[in-house]
C-alpha cells in the first residue's frame, strides 16, 4: 500500500519534473540562446584558432538544449518527488499541495539560488579551461553544502517549534542557514575568470536568463506535482481518518 | 463515549508520514540513478570523463551553460 503510493508520486515527480522541463526550455530557448550566440560570438571574434565541431549550432541550441533541460528537469522531478515523500507529514500541517510548493521554493534556494550567488552561471568564453576541474568540483561542493544546510536548518526548526512555536522557530531556523552559508561563501575560494573585455550587459542578461530557468522550472513543478500528488493521497488520508475512528471507538 | 470525540479537524488536511522503511529502497535505487542523469547532463567529459571524446560534452553544451553548471 505504501509502496504503491511511493511508486505513484515518484512517477509523477518525473512527469511533473518533464512538464516543467518543457516551460522552462521555453525559457531557455527564447531568454537564454541569444545571450548564448552573443558570447560565442565574442570568443570567435578573441580566438584565432578554429575548432573542429563536433555539434552544429542549430542542434546545439535545440536538441542538445532540449536534451539537457529535459533531462535535468525529469531528474531532479524525481528526487524532489522523494523528497517530498518523506518531508509529507513531517514538516508541519501542510497538505500535498502545500508540501509540494514548499519544497520547491526549498529546492530552487537550495539547489540553485545558494550556490549560484557563489558561484553564478557563466555563458561561454568565461572561465578558463585549464581551471574546469577545480570549478566544477567547488560548484558541486557548494550545492552539496547548501542542500545539507537546508536538511539540517528544517530539522532545527522542527526542533525548535514546539519551544519558540512555528513563526519564531522558523524565523530563527532561516537565520542559522543564513549565517551558515555566509560561512561556507567566506571559506570556499572566489573563482573571476571573465575576460577583462567582456560586455557586463551580456553577463548580467545570461545570469538573470539561467536565473528565469529555474525560477519557471521550480514554479512549474510545484504547482504540477502539488495538484497530481494531492489526487493521489485523499485516499489515504480517508483510510487514516478512518483508523483513528476505529482506534478510538475501541 | 470515546465515539463521540471526533478526530481533529487538521487531520483531514495532514497526511500521515510515509514510512521511513517502505520510502528507503525507492529512495536509494531512484536517487541515485537520478543523480547518474543530472551527472551526465552536468559534468559528463567536463571535468571528470566516464566517456572517451567530447561528443556528450558537446550536444548538452547550452544546456550546462544555461543551468549553471561549469561547462568548459
Amino acid at each position: 500500500m505504501n509502496s504503491v503510493t511511493i511508486r505513484a508520486l515518484l512517477v509523477r515527480g518525473m512527469l511533473a519534473g518533464l512538464a516543467a522541463g518543457v516551460l522552462a526550455l521555453v525559457v531557455a530557448f527564447l531568454l537564454g540562446e541569444p545571450q548564448v550566440d552573443a558570447a560565442i560570438a565574442f570568443e570567435e571574434a578573441h580566438s584565432h584558432e578554429h575548432e573542429m565541431e563536433v555539434v552544429s549550432r542549430g542542434l546545439q541550441s535545440t536538441a542538445g538544449l532540449a536534451t539537457g533541460v529535459l533531462v535535468y528537469g525529469v531528474a531532479l522531478g524525481g528526487i524532489a518527488a522523494l523528497a517530498f515523500c518523506f518531508a509529507l507529514g513531517r514538516i508541519g500541517r501542510f497538505g500535498a499541495r502545500a508540501t509540494a510548493v514548499l519544497l520547491s521554493g526549498a529546492a530552487l534556494l537550495a539547489v540553485y539560488l545558494v550556490p549560484f550567488l557563489k558561484y553564478p552561471a557563466n555563458p561561454p568564453s568565461v572561465g578558463d579551461p585549464d581551471t574546469i576541474g577545480t570549478r566544477t568540483t567547488l560548484y558541486f561542493l557548494m550545492m552539496l553544502l547548501s542542500v545539507l544546510l537546508a536538511v539540517a536548518a528544517t530539522i532545527l526548526g522542527r526542533r525548535l517549534a514546539p519551544k519558540l512555536g512555528n513563526w519564531n522557530a522558523t524565523v530563527a531556523a532561516a537565520a542559522a542557514f543564513v549565517v551558515a552559508v555566509g560561512l561556507a561563501y567566506a571559506f570556499l575560494p572566489a573563482v573571476n575568470e571573465v575576460p577583462a573585455d567582456f560586455s557586463a550587459t551580456l553577463l548580467w542578461q545570461f545570469r538573470l536568463s539561467a536565473i528565469a530557468i529555474q525560477l519557471v522550472l521550480w514554479t512549474a513543478f510545484g504547482l504540477v506535482f502539488g495538484h497530481l500528488a494531492e489526487r493521489v493521497l485523499p485516499a489515504r488520508q480517508e483510510a487514516a481518518a478512518t483508523e483513528r475512528a476505529a482506534a478510538a471507538a475501541s | 463515549m470515546a465515539q463521540t470525540i471526533a478526530p481533529p479537524a487538521t487531520g483531514a488536511v495532514t497526511p500521515a508520514p510515509l514510512p521511513l522503511k517502505a520510502l528507503a529502497p525507492w529512495a536509494l535505487f531512484f536517487g541515485v540513478l537520478m543523480l547518474v542523469l543530472l551527472y551526465f547532463i552536468g559534468a559528463e567529459q567536463g571535468a571528470t570523463s566516464l566517456l572517451s571524446g567530447t561528443d556528450v560534452h558537446e550536444w548538452v553544451h547550452d544546456g550546462r551553460h544555461l543551468l549553471g553548471f561549469p561547462c568548459h
